[in-house]
Protein backbone atom coordinates (compact mmCIF):
# COMPACT_ATOMS: atom_id res chain seq x y z
CA UNK A 1 0.00 0.00 0.00
CA UNK A 2 2.51 2.44 -0.82
CA UNK A 3 -0.09 5.43 -1.06
CA UNK A 4 2.60 8.14 -1.64
CA UNK A 5 1.99 9.12 -4.78
CA UNK A 6 4.89 9.66 -7.44
CA UNK A 7 5.55 13.00 -8.83
CA UNK A 8 5.48 11.80 -12.33
CA UNK A 9 1.84 11.72 -12.38
CA UNK A 10 -0.09 15.16 -13.24
CA UNK A 11 -1.47 16.57 -9.78
CA UNK A 12 -5.60 16.62 -9.98
CA UNK A 13 -4.97 20.18 -8.53
CA UNK A 14 -2.47 22.76 -9.29
CA UNK A 15 -2.20 25.71 -6.92
CA UNK A 16 0.50 28.61 -8.65
CA UNK A 17 1.30 31.64 -6.93
CA UNK A 18 -1.57 32.86 -5.30
CA UNK A 19 -2.53 36.35 -3.77
CA UNK A 20 -5.31 37.62 -2.02
CA UNK A 21 -5.76 41.02 -0.76
CA UNK A 22 -9.03 42.18 1.13
CA UNK A 23 -8.96 45.52 1.66
CA UNK A 24 -5.06 46.67 3.02
CA UNK A 25 -4.98 43.26 4.11
CA UNK A 26 -2.90 41.14 2.24
CA UNK A 27 -4.69 37.50 2.99
CA UNK A 28 -2.37 35.53 0.60
CA UNK A 29 0.93 36.27 -0.53
CA UNK A 30 1.61 34.21 -4.01
CA UNK A 31 0.82 30.52 -2.25
CA UNK A 32 1.98 27.55 -3.99
CA UNK A 33 0.18 23.98 -4.06
CA UNK A 34 -0.23 20.84 -5.63
CA UNK A 35 -2.84 17.31 -4.64
CA UNK A 36 -2.35 14.25 -6.62
CA UNK A 37 -5.00 11.20 -6.68
CA UNK A 38 -4.67 9.52 -3.64
CA UNK A 39 -3.15 11.95 -1.61
CA UNK A 40 -3.94 13.80 1.51
CA UNK A 41 -2.42 17.06 2.09
CA UNK A 42 -2.84 18.38 5.74
CA UNK A 43 -2.66 22.72 5.63
CA UNK A 44 -1.64 23.64 8.85
CA UNK A 45 -1.18 27.58 10.65
CA UNK A 46 -2.13 29.58 13.09
CA UNK A 47 -5.16 31.57 13.13
CA UNK A 48 -4.64 34.28 10.19
CA UNK A 49 -2.21 32.18 8.33
CA UNK A 50 -4.41 32.19 5.41
CA UNK A 51 -5.47 28.85 5.38
CA UNK A 52 -8.99 29.31 4.74
CA UNK A 53 -8.63 31.98 2.62
CA UNK A 54 -6.50 29.19 0.63
CA UNK A 55 -9.71 26.73 0.57
CA UNK A 56 -12.38 29.09 -0.67
CA UNK A 57 -10.29 30.01 -3.19
CA UNK A 58 -9.95 26.42 -4.49
CA UNK A 59 -13.73 26.05 -3.38
CA UNK A 60 -15.22 29.07 -5.55
CA UNK A 61 -16.02 31.58 -2.85
CA UNK A 62 -13.73 33.82 -3.71
CA UNK A 63 -11.87 34.58 -7.17
CA UNK A 64 -7.94 35.03 -6.68
CA UNK A 65 -6.37 38.26 -7.35
CA UNK A 66 -3.31 36.99 -9.06
CA UNK A 67 -2.15 33.44 -10.07
CA UNK A 68 -3.73 30.25 -11.33
CA UNK A 69 -5.25 27.24 -10.43
CA UNK A 70 -5.26 24.20 -12.49
CA UNK A 71 -7.64 21.02 -12.75
CA UNK A 72 -5.88 18.19 -14.65
CA UNK A 73 -3.86 20.83 -16.03
CA UNK A 74 -6.52 23.15 -17.33
CA UNK A 75 -6.22 26.35 -16.02
CA UNK A 76 -9.91 27.05 -14.38
CA UNK A 77 -11.67 30.36 -12.54
CA UNK A 78 -14.48 29.32 -10.96
CA UNK A 79 -17.43 32.30 -10.83
CA UNK A 80 -19.98 30.41 -7.95
CA UNK A 81 -18.89 27.36 -5.34
CA UNK A 82 -21.41 25.61 -7.59
CA UNK A 83 -18.93 26.14 -10.73
CA UNK A 84 -16.44 24.12 -8.49
CA UNK A 85 -18.81 21.59 -7.16
CA UNK A 86 -19.75 20.74 -10.93
CA UNK A 87 -16.05 20.22 -11.61
CA UNK A 88 -15.38 17.81 -8.76
CA UNK A 89 -14.39 19.77 -5.78
CA UNK A 90 -16.73 19.22 -2.59
CA UNK A 91 -16.08 21.54 0.42
CA UNK A 92 -17.06 19.41 3.85
CA UNK A 93 -17.66 21.85 6.73
CA UNK A 94 -17.13 20.98 9.95
CA UNK A 95 -20.75 22.02 11.11
CA UNK A 96 -24.05 23.26 9.41
CA UNK A 97 -23.52 21.22 6.27
CA UNK A 98 -26.35 19.17 6.79
CA UNK A 99 -30.40 19.72 7.14
CA UNK A 100 -30.97 17.75 10.31
CA UNK A 101 -34.40 17.22 9.82
CA UNK A 102 -33.66 14.86 6.34
CA UNK A 103 -32.79 11.48 5.67
CA UNK A 104 -29.27 10.44 4.43
CA UNK A 105 -30.74 10.59 1.20
CA UNK A 106 -32.30 13.77 1.04
CA UNK A 107 -29.50 15.33 2.77
CA UNK A 108 -26.65 13.62 -0.27
CA UNK A 109 -29.20 15.42 -2.92
CA UNK A 110 -29.91 18.03 -1.49
CA UNK A 111 -30.65 20.65 -4.23
CA UNK A 112 -30.18 18.30 -6.95
CA UNK A 113 -33.11 15.39 -6.34
CA UNK A 114 -33.97 12.86 -8.45
CA UNK A 115 -37.61 13.06 -9.85
CA UNK A 116 -39.55 10.38 -11.49
CA UNK A 117 -43.16 10.33 -12.53
CA UNK A 118 -45.99 8.44 -10.61
CA UNK A 119 -48.63 7.14 -12.63
CA UNK A 120 -46.78 7.91 -15.62
CA UNK A 121 -47.84 11.71 -15.30
CA UNK A 122 -47.16 13.78 -12.01
CA UNK A 123 -43.48 14.34 -11.52
CA UNK A 124 -42.74 13.13 -7.55
CA UNK A 125 -39.48 13.13 -5.62
CA UNK A 126 -37.80 9.76 -6.52
CA UNK A 127 -37.28 8.21 -2.79
CA UNK A 128 -36.49 5.30 -3.33
CA UNK A 129 -33.52 6.04 -5.30
CA UNK A 130 -32.62 8.49 -3.13
CA UNK A 131 -32.11 5.67 -0.28
CA UNK A 132 -30.33 3.30 -2.35
CA UNK A 133 -28.11 5.12 -3.53
CA UNK A 134 -27.69 6.69 0.16
CA UNK A 135 -27.53 2.97 1.34
CA UNK A 136 -24.80 2.17 -1.64
CA UNK A 137 -22.84 5.12 -0.64
CA UNK A 138 -22.66 4.78 2.88
CA UNK A 139 -21.62 1.41 2.09
CA UNK A 140 -18.57 2.35 0.57
CA UNK A 141 -17.55 4.23 3.46
CA UNK A 142 -18.13 1.11 5.20
CA UNK A 143 -21.36 2.61 7.03
CA UNK A 144 -24.33 0.12 6.80
CA UNK A 145 -27.20 2.13 7.91
CA UNK A 146 -30.18 0.23 9.07
CA UNK A 147 -32.94 3.34 8.75
CA UNK A 148 -32.52 4.83 5.80
CA UNK A 149 -35.66 7.49 6.64
CA UNK A 150 -34.17 8.57 9.81
CA UNK A 151 -33.17 12.24 10.04
CA UNK A 152 -29.55 12.75 10.19
CA UNK A 153 -30.31 14.88 13.36
CA UNK A 154 -30.22 11.66 15.10
CA UNK A 155 -26.63 10.31 14.23
CA UNK A 156 -23.89 11.76 16.07
CA UNK A 157 -21.20 14.24 15.02
CA UNK A 158 -18.83 11.48 13.27
CA UNK A 159 -21.49 9.69 11.42
CA UNK A 160 -23.24 13.06 10.43
CA UNK A 161 -19.71 13.98 9.19
CA UNK A 162 -19.48 10.29 7.10
CA UNK A 163 -22.90 11.66 5.51
CA UNK A 164 -21.40 14.90 4.11
CA UNK A 165 -18.20 12.77 2.96
CA UNK A 166 -20.92 10.05 1.31
CA UNK A 167 -22.36 13.31 -0.32
CA UNK A 168 -18.91 14.61 -1.83
CA UNK A 169 -18.19 10.75 -3.17
CA UNK A 170 -21.74 9.98 -4.67
CA UNK A 171 -21.45 13.10 -6.93
CA UNK A 172 -18.10 11.78 -7.10
CA UNK A 173 -15.77 14.60 -6.45
CA UNK A 174 -11.73 14.39 -7.11
CA UNK A 175 -10.79 16.85 -4.57
CA UNK A 176 -12.57 16.80 -1.15
CA UNK A 177 -11.85 20.00 1.04
CA UNK A 178 -12.32 19.47 4.90
CA UNK A 179 -12.37 22.43 7.35
CA UNK A 180 -11.11 21.03 10.98
CA UNK A 181 -13.09 17.70 10.15
CA UNK A 182 -12.30 16.47 13.72
CA UNK A 183 -12.66 19.87 15.74
CA UNK A 184 -16.13 19.05 17.18
CA UNK A 185 -15.54 15.59 18.16
CA UNK A 186 -14.90 13.08 20.32
CA UNK A 187 -12.02 10.76 20.08
CA UNK A 188 -13.54 7.42 19.28
CA UNK A 189 -15.12 10.11 16.30
CA UNK A 190 -12.26 11.95 15.12
CA UNK A 191 -11.29 7.60 14.39
CA UNK A 192 -14.16 7.30 12.20
CA UNK A 193 -13.06 10.15 10.37
CA UNK A 194 -9.53 9.96 9.79
CA UNK A 195 -10.80 5.91 8.56
CA UNK A 196 -13.18 7.99 6.36
CA UNK A 197 -10.53 10.15 4.81
CA UNK A 198 -8.13 6.97 4.17
CA UNK A 199 -11.63 5.37 1.95
CA UNK A 200 -10.68 8.86 0.36
CA UNK A 201 -7.54 7.89 -0.43
CA UNK A 202 -7.70 4.24 -1.49
CA UNK A 203 -10.34 5.65 -4.14
CA UNK A 204 -8.14 7.67 -5.73
CA UNK A 205 -9.35 11.01 -4.47
CA UNK A 206 -7.07 13.93 -3.30
CA UNK A 207 -7.78 15.62 0.14
CA UNK A 208 -6.35 18.81 2.03
CA UNK A 209 -7.41 18.71 5.00
CA UNK A 210 -7.21 21.92 7.22
CA UNK A 211 -6.21 20.68 10.97
CA UNK A 212 -4.90 22.26 14.50
CA UNK A 213 -4.31 18.63 15.67
CA UNK A 214 -0.79 17.47 14.76
CA UNK A 215 -2.29 14.23 15.44
CA UNK A 216 -4.94 13.83 13.21
CA UNK A 217 -2.18 15.21 10.34
CA UNK A 218 0.56 12.47 11.30
CA UNK A 219 -1.50 9.91 11.17
CA UNK A 220 -3.31 9.95 7.93
CA UNK A 221 -1.87 13.01 6.01
CA UNK A 222 0.92 12.42 3.19
CA UNK A 223 1.88 15.71 3.27
CA UNK A 224 1.80 18.52 5.19
CA UNK A 225 1.95 22.72 4.18
CA UNK A 226 2.43 24.78 6.90
CA UNK A 227 0.97 28.75 5.99
CA UNK A 228 2.28 31.77 8.25
CA UNK A 229 1.24 35.08 7.46
CA UNK A 230 0.04 34.26 3.97
CA UNK A 231 2.93 32.68 2.51
CA UNK A 232 4.51 29.08 2.66
CA UNK A 233 6.45 28.60 5.74
CA UNK A 234 7.27 25.27 4.50
CA UNK A 235 6.29 21.98 3.37
CA UNK A 236 7.30 18.44 4.39
CA UNK A 237 6.15 15.01 3.43
CA UNK A 238 5.11 12.95 6.72
CA UNK A 239 7.77 10.24 6.76
CA UNK A 240 10.51 13.32 6.86
CA UNK A 241 9.26 15.51 9.32
CA UNK A 242 8.61 15.50 13.19
CA UNK A 243 5.82 17.55 15.32
CA UNK A 244 8.49 20.12 16.47
CA UNK A 245 9.78 21.07 12.88
CA UNK A 246 5.78 21.21 12.12
CA UNK A 247 5.30 23.47 15.17
CA UNK A 248 8.37 25.60 14.65
CA UNK A 249 6.92 26.07 10.92
CA UNK A 250 4.12 27.18 12.40
CA UNK A 251 5.01 29.74 14.89
CA UNK A 252 7.74 30.70 12.96
CA UNK A 253 11.68 32.00 14.06
CA UNK B 1 -4.93 0.69 8.53
CA UNK B 2 -7.68 -1.90 8.80
CA UNK B 3 -7.66 -1.09 12.14
CA UNK B 4 -8.87 2.12 10.95
CA UNK B 5 -11.56 1.09 8.97
CA UNK B 6 -13.98 -0.92 11.16
CA UNK B 7 -17.35 -1.36 9.85
CA UNK B 8 -19.53 0.38 11.61
CA UNK B 9 -23.68 0.47 11.82
CA UNK B 10 -25.60 4.42 11.23
CA UNK B 11 -27.97 3.82 14.50
CA UNK B 12 -30.14 5.99 15.95
CA UNK B 13 -28.91 6.89 19.02
CA UNK B 14 -31.25 6.00 21.50
CA UNK B 15 -32.84 2.53 20.42
CA UNK B 16 -35.78 2.91 22.68
CA UNK B 17 -38.06 0.58 24.56
CA UNK B 18 -41.54 -0.22 23.23
CA UNK B 19 -43.33 1.85 25.44
CA UNK B 20 -41.68 5.09 24.42
CA UNK B 21 -41.85 4.55 20.59
CA UNK B 22 -45.71 4.07 21.33
CA UNK B 23 -45.78 7.95 23.29
CA UNK B 24 -43.49 9.26 20.49
CA UNK B 25 -45.71 8.00 17.67
CA UNK B 26 -48.59 9.60 20.60
CA UNK B 27 -46.58 12.98 20.50
CA UNK B 28 -46.31 12.78 16.24
CA UNK B 29 -50.15 11.99 16.04
CA UNK B 30 -51.33 14.05 18.51
CA UNK B 31 -53.66 16.77 16.80
CA UNK B 32 -55.37 14.04 15.80
CA UNK B 33 -55.90 12.45 19.31
CA UNK B 34 -56.66 15.92 20.15
CA UNK B 35 -59.76 15.80 17.13
CA UNK B 36 -60.43 12.22 18.48
CA UNK B 37 -61.15 13.41 21.95
CA UNK B 38 -62.86 16.55 21.09
CA UNK B 39 -64.98 14.39 19.20
CA UNK B 40 -65.55 12.02 21.70
CA UNK B 41 -66.29 14.75 24.33
CA UNK B 42 -68.47 16.33 22.19
CA UNK B 43 -70.38 13.24 21.05
CA UNK B 44 -71.20 11.65 25.12
CA UNK B 45 -72.37 15.08 25.52
CA UNK B 46 -74.61 15.53 22.80
CA UNK B 47 -75.62 12.28 23.78
CA UNK B 48 -76.44 12.52 27.30
CA UNK B 49 -78.07 16.50 27.02
CA UNK B 50 -80.21 16.12 23.65
CA UNK B 51 -80.20 12.16 22.80
CA UNK B 52 -78.76 13.43 19.58
CA UNK B 53 -75.70 12.84 17.62
CA UNK B 54 -72.87 15.20 17.43
CA UNK B 55 -70.71 14.52 14.58
CA UNK B 56 -72.51 11.88 12.83
CA UNK B 57 -75.19 14.66 12.12
CA UNK B 58 -74.30 15.59 8.23
CA UNK B 59 -75.71 19.18 9.17
CA UNK B 60 -72.61 19.57 12.58
CA UNK B 61 -69.97 18.25 9.48
CA UNK B 62 -70.89 20.08 6.99
CA UNK B 63 -70.99 23.26 9.32
CA UNK B 64 -67.43 22.29 10.67
CA UNK B 65 -66.19 21.67 7.32
CA UNK B 66 -67.42 25.02 6.02
CA UNK B 67 -66.41 26.39 9.06
CA UNK B 68 -62.28 25.46 8.65
CA UNK B 69 -62.44 26.44 5.61
CA UNK B 70 -60.81 29.96 5.80
CA UNK B 71 -58.43 29.37 8.73
CA UNK B 72 -57.74 26.01 6.53
CA UNK B 73 -56.42 27.92 3.49
CA UNK B 74 -54.43 30.60 5.70
CA UNK B 75 -53.02 28.06 7.71
CA UNK B 76 -51.95 25.97 4.23
CA UNK B 77 -49.53 29.08 3.40
CA UNK B 78 -48.62 29.35 7.07
CA UNK B 79 -47.60 25.59 6.92
CA UNK B 80 -44.84 26.64 4.50
CA UNK B 81 -43.54 29.68 5.83
CA UNK B 82 -43.01 28.03 9.20
CA UNK B 83 -41.44 24.91 8.47
CA UNK B 84 -39.08 26.89 6.66
CA UNK B 85 -38.32 29.18 10.11
CA UNK B 86 -40.22 32.38 9.21
CA UNK B 87 -44.03 33.47 10.06
CA UNK B 88 -46.06 35.68 7.97
CA UNK B 89 -48.67 37.66 10.35
CA UNK B 90 -49.75 39.64 7.26
CA UNK B 91 -52.31 36.35 5.97
CA UNK B 92 -55.48 37.76 7.47
CA UNK B 93 -55.90 41.34 6.47
CA UNK B 94 -54.30 39.71 2.63
CA UNK B 95 -57.58 37.88 2.82
CA UNK B 96 -59.50 40.74 3.22
CA UNK B 97 -58.08 42.74 0.87
CA UNK B 98 -58.93 39.94 -1.56
CA UNK B 99 -62.58 39.51 -0.59
CA UNK B 100 -62.91 43.57 -1.34
CA UNK B 101 -61.16 43.29 -4.16
CA UNK B 102 -62.71 39.90 -5.72
CA UNK B 103 -66.10 42.01 -4.90
CA UNK B 104 -65.80 45.24 -6.69
CA UNK B 105 -63.80 43.14 -9.35
CA UNK B 106 -66.76 41.48 -10.32
CA UNK B 107 -68.94 43.89 -9.58
CA UNK B 108 -67.06 46.33 -11.93
CA UNK B 109 -67.13 43.42 -14.53
CA UNK B 110 -70.24 42.68 -14.17
CA UNK B 111 -71.53 45.53 -16.07
CA UNK B 112 -69.60 44.73 -19.15
CA UNK B 113 -69.96 40.98 -19.38
CA UNK B 114 -72.28 37.99 -17.98
CA UNK B 115 -71.89 37.27 -14.64
CA UNK B 116 -69.82 33.85 -15.14
CA UNK B 117 -66.69 35.51 -16.63
CA UNK B 118 -67.02 38.71 -14.52
CA UNK B 119 -67.30 36.62 -11.64
CA UNK B 120 -63.92 34.80 -13.04
CA UNK B 121 -62.31 38.34 -13.51
CA UNK B 122 -63.21 38.92 -9.68
CA UNK B 123 -61.74 35.78 -8.53
CA UNK B 124 -58.02 36.55 -10.67
CA UNK B 125 -58.38 40.17 -9.21
CA UNK B 126 -58.41 38.85 -5.57
CA UNK B 127 -55.84 36.47 -6.54
CA UNK B 128 -53.53 38.59 -8.21
CA UNK B 129 -54.10 41.56 -5.56
CA UNK B 130 -52.74 39.55 -2.96
CA UNK B 131 -49.63 38.67 -4.76
CA UNK B 132 -48.33 42.02 -4.04
CA UNK B 133 -48.34 42.08 -0.25
CA UNK B 134 -46.90 38.64 -0.31
CA UNK B 135 -44.16 39.82 -3.23
CA UNK B 136 -43.27 42.70 -1.11
CA UNK B 137 -42.90 40.56 2.13
CA UNK B 138 -40.60 38.43 0.23
CA UNK B 139 -38.93 40.89 -0.93
CA UNK B 140 -38.36 42.75 2.82
CA UNK B 141 -37.32 39.82 3.91
CA UNK B 142 -34.83 38.47 1.74
CA UNK B 143 -33.50 41.02 -0.03
CA UNK B 144 -33.60 43.85 2.96
CA UNK B 145 -33.15 41.08 5.63
CA UNK B 146 -36.03 42.56 7.78
CA UNK B 147 -37.03 39.86 10.23
CA UNK B 148 -40.01 37.93 9.12
CA UNK B 149 -42.05 38.71 12.10
CA UNK B 150 -41.72 42.46 11.49
CA UNK B 151 -41.77 42.95 7.69
CA UNK B 152 -44.95 41.06 7.97
CA UNK B 153 -46.78 42.96 10.50
CA UNK B 154 -45.87 45.78 8.74
CA UNK B 155 -47.33 44.11 5.92
CA UNK B 156 -50.30 43.55 8.41
CA UNK B 157 -51.11 47.33 8.60
CA UNK B 158 -50.08 48.35 5.23
CA UNK B 159 -52.90 45.70 3.25
CA UNK B 160 -55.49 46.34 6.72
CA UNK B 161 -55.55 49.91 5.89
CA UNK B 162 -55.48 49.45 1.96
CA UNK B 163 -58.41 47.29 2.43
CA UNK B 164 -60.42 49.44 4.35
CA UNK B 165 -60.13 52.37 2.10
CA UNK B 166 -60.89 50.41 -1.14
CA UNK B 167 -64.00 49.05 0.82
CA UNK B 168 -64.75 53.27 1.98
CA UNK B 169 -64.47 51.65 5.43
CA UNK B 170 -67.82 49.01 4.84
CA UNK B 171 -68.70 46.05 2.99
CA UNK B 172 -68.80 45.80 -0.52
CA UNK B 173 -72.11 43.07 -1.52
CA UNK B 174 -71.72 41.37 -4.40
CA UNK B 175 -74.63 40.69 -7.32
CA UNK B 176 -73.55 38.30 -9.54
CA UNK B 177 -75.41 35.01 -8.92
CA UNK B 178 -72.66 32.87 -9.57
CA UNK B 179 -70.45 33.85 -7.18
CA UNK B 180 -73.00 33.60 -4.66
CA UNK B 181 -73.88 29.67 -6.23
CA UNK B 182 -69.67 29.55 -5.97
CA UNK B 183 -69.99 29.76 -2.25
CA UNK B 184 -73.11 28.35 -1.42
CA UNK B 185 -73.82 25.70 -4.29
CA UNK B 186 -72.89 21.95 -4.16
CA UNK B 187 -71.34 18.99 -6.11
CA UNK B 188 -72.80 15.53 -5.21
CA UNK B 189 -74.20 16.67 -1.73
CA UNK B 190 -71.12 18.65 -0.66
CA UNK B 191 -70.65 22.02 -0.02
CA UNK B 192 -68.50 23.64 -2.69
CA UNK B 193 -66.23 25.31 -1.09
CA UNK B 194 -65.21 22.50 1.30
CA UNK B 195 -64.66 20.94 -2.45
CA UNK B 196 -62.58 23.31 -3.64
CA UNK B 197 -60.73 23.65 -0.52
CA UNK B 198 -60.01 19.97 -0.34
CA UNK B 199 -58.52 20.19 -3.74
CA UNK B 200 -56.18 22.69 -2.87
CA UNK B 201 -54.97 21.21 0.52
CA UNK B 202 -54.41 18.10 -1.74
CA UNK B 203 -52.70 20.28 -3.96
CA UNK B 204 -50.49 22.06 -0.99
CA UNK B 205 -49.87 18.47 0.00
CA UNK B 206 -48.30 17.14 -3.11
CA UNK B 207 -45.94 20.63 -3.36
CA UNK B 208 -44.77 20.44 0.42
CA UNK B 209 -44.43 15.90 0.46
CA UNK B 210 -43.06 15.00 -3.42
CA UNK B 211 -41.68 17.97 -4.70
CA UNK B 212 -38.16 19.75 -5.00
CA UNK B 213 -39.62 22.95 -3.61
CA UNK B 214 -41.35 21.27 -0.45
CA UNK B 215 -37.70 19.61 0.00
CA UNK B 216 -36.06 22.77 -0.05
CA UNK B 217 -38.79 24.42 2.44
CA UNK B 218 -37.26 21.65 4.98
CA UNK B 219 -33.92 22.29 4.36
CA UNK B 220 -33.81 25.92 4.69
CA UNK B 221 -35.73 25.39 7.99
CA UNK B 222 -33.40 23.04 9.67
CA UNK B 223 -30.15 25.41 8.32
CA UNK B 224 -30.23 28.41 6.50
CA UNK B 225 -26.31 27.89 5.30
CA UNK B 226 -26.52 23.67 4.71
CA UNK B 227 -29.09 25.04 1.96
CA UNK B 228 -26.83 27.74 0.83
CA UNK B 229 -24.07 25.23 0.69
CA UNK B 230 -26.14 22.32 -1.16
CA UNK B 231 -26.30 25.38 -4.20
CA UNK B 232 -30.03 26.38 -3.06
CA UNK B 233 -31.14 30.02 -3.97
CA UNK B 234 -32.08 30.68 -0.69
CA UNK B 235 -33.23 34.09 -1.24
CA UNK B 236 -35.58 33.04 -4.33
CA UNK B 237 -36.83 30.58 -2.42
CA UNK B 238 -37.94 32.67 0.51
CA UNK B 239 -39.92 34.83 -1.80
CA UNK B 240 -41.69 32.18 -3.45
CA UNK B 241 -42.83 31.11 0.17
CA UNK B 242 -44.34 34.39 0.80
CA UNK B 243 -46.28 34.49 -2.94
CA UNK B 244 -47.78 31.24 -1.64
CA UNK B 245 -48.72 32.20 1.35
CA UNK B 246 -50.05 35.29 0.12
CA UNK B 247 -52.06 33.25 -2.89
CA UNK B 248 -53.35 30.73 0.08
CA UNK B 249 -54.70 34.43 1.62
CA UNK B 250 -55.75 35.21 -1.52
CA UNK B 251 -57.96 32.31 -1.96
CA UNK B 252 -59.48 32.47 1.26
CA UNK B 253 -60.70 36.06 0.69
CA UNK B 254 -62.13 35.07 -2.53
CA UNK B 255 -64.53 32.28 -0.72
CA UNK B 256 -65.23 34.18 1.62
CA UNK B 257 -66.59 36.88 -0.80
CA UNK B 258 -68.34 33.91 -2.53
CA UNK B 259 -70.12 32.48 0.55
CA UNK B 260 -71.04 36.06 2.32
CA UNK B 261 -71.89 37.77 -1.24
CA UNK B 262 -70.04 40.65 0.16
CA UNK B 263 -66.11 41.41 0.51
CA UNK B 264 -65.28 42.94 4.24
CA UNK B 265 -61.34 43.96 4.84
CA UNK B 266 -61.93 42.41 8.04
CA UNK B 267 -63.33 39.14 6.91
CA UNK B 268 -59.32 37.56 7.84
CA UNK B 269 -58.98 39.63 10.92
CA UNK B 270 -59.58 36.68 13.68
CA UNK B 271 -58.19 34.16 11.59
CA UNK B 272 -54.34 35.07 11.65
CA UNK B 273 -53.95 33.36 14.84
CA UNK B 274 -56.33 30.79 14.90
CA UNK B 275 -54.16 29.52 11.34
CA UNK B 276 -50.85 29.98 13.19
CA UNK B 277 -52.53 28.09 15.84
CA UNK B 278 -53.12 25.28 13.50
CA UNK B 279 -50.05 24.69 11.97
CA UNK B 280 -48.22 24.48 15.46
CA UNK B 281 -51.39 22.42 16.60
CA UNK B 282 -50.40 20.05 13.72
CA UNK B 283 -46.80 19.60 14.73
CA UNK B 284 -44.26 22.14 13.34
CA UNK B 285 -42.30 24.15 15.17
CA UNK B 286 -41.98 27.72 15.09
CA UNK B 287 -38.02 26.96 15.11
CA UNK B 288 -39.04 25.67 11.35
CA UNK B 289 -37.71 23.10 9.98
CA UNK B 290 -41.12 20.50 10.70
CA UNK B 291 -44.36 20.62 10.36
CA UNK B 292 -46.91 18.50 7.36
CA UNK B 293 -50.12 19.63 5.63
CA UNK B 294 -52.19 16.64 7.26
CA UNK B 295 -51.09 17.94 10.96
CA UNK B 296 -52.18 21.35 9.83
CA UNK B 297 -55.53 20.03 8.64
CA UNK B 298 -56.23 17.99 12.09
CA UNK B 299 -55.09 21.75 13.89
CA UNK B 300 -57.79 23.41 12.14
CA UNK B 301 -60.33 20.30 12.84
CA UNK B 302 -58.96 20.61 15.74
CA UNK B 303 -60.32 24.46 16.07
CA UNK B 304 -62.98 24.13 13.85
CA UNK B 305 -64.55 21.49 16.62
CA UNK B 306 -63.46 23.68 19.44
CA UNK B 307 -65.38 26.91 18.56
CA UNK B 308 -68.18 24.84 16.85
CA UNK B 309 -68.65 21.99 19.67
CA UNK B 310 -68.90 24.81 22.58
CA UNK B 311 -71.80 26.79 20.56
CA UNK B 312 -73.10 23.51 20.11
CA UNK B 313 -73.20 22.11 23.95
CA UNK B 314 -74.79 25.67 24.30
CA UNK B 315 -71.49 27.13 26.37
CA UNK B 316 -70.39 30.79 26.65
CA UNK B 317 -68.34 31.46 23.64
CA UNK B 318 -65.84 32.82 25.39
CA UNK B 319 -64.75 29.67 26.55
CA UNK B 320 -63.79 28.69 22.87
CA UNK B 321 -60.57 31.33 23.09
CA UNK B 322 -60.07 29.41 26.85
CA UNK B 323 -59.93 26.19 24.78
CA UNK B 324 -57.70 26.52 21.98
CA UNK B 325 -55.33 28.67 24.24
CA UNK B 326 -54.69 25.47 26.38
CA UNK B 327 -54.61 23.34 23.72
CA UNK B 328 -51.74 25.29 21.51
CA UNK B 329 -50.13 25.36 24.88
CA UNK B 330 -50.56 21.79 25.56
CA UNK B 331 -49.19 20.78 22.05
CA UNK B 332 -46.07 23.26 22.50
CA UNK B 333 -45.23 21.70 25.80
CA UNK B 334 -45.37 18.42 23.58
CA UNK B 335 -43.33 19.52 21.15
CA UNK B 336 -40.68 20.50 23.23
CA UNK B 337 -40.63 17.19 25.59
CA UNK B 338 -40.12 15.17 22.15
CA UNK B 339 -37.12 17.57 21.05
CA UNK B 340 -35.86 16.74 24.43
CA UNK B 341 -36.10 12.73 24.17
CA UNK B 342 -34.65 13.35 20.35
CA UNK B 343 -38.04 11.86 18.68
CA UNK B 344 -38.73 12.36 14.93
CA UNK B 345 -39.63 16.03 14.43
Amino acid sequence: MSAVPSHALQPILDVRGVHKRFGGVEALKGVSLSLHPGEVVALAGDNGAGKSTLTKMISGVYPADDGEISLDGKVVRFATPEAAREAGIETIYQDLALADNLSIGANIFLGREPMRRALGVLPVLDRAKMASAAKDTMARLDFHVDRLDAPVGRFSGGQRQAVAIGRAIYWDARVILMDEPTAALGVPEQRKVLSLIQSLKAQGRGVIFISHNLQDIFAVADRIVVLRRGSLAGERRIGQTTHDEVVKLMIGG
Amino acid sequence: MASLTPSQVLNDRASRGSLSRVLLLAARLRAWLFLLLLLVLFEVWAQVSYGASFMFSSYNAQSIAVFAVAPLLLALGETFVIIAGGIDLSVGFIMGLSAVISAQGANIAGSYMPAFPAMLAGIAAGLLVSLIPGAVNGWLISKLKVPPFIGTLGMFGVARGVAFLLAAGTTVPVTNSDFAYLGNGRVLGFPLVVVITVLFLLLMSYILGQTRFGQHTYAVGASEQAAVRAGINVGRHTRKLYLLSALCAGLGGVLYTARFTAGAAQAGEPLLLDSIAAVVIGGASLFGGSGTILGTVAGSLVIAVIQYGLVFIDVEPFWQFVAVGVVIIISVLVDQTQRKLGGDR
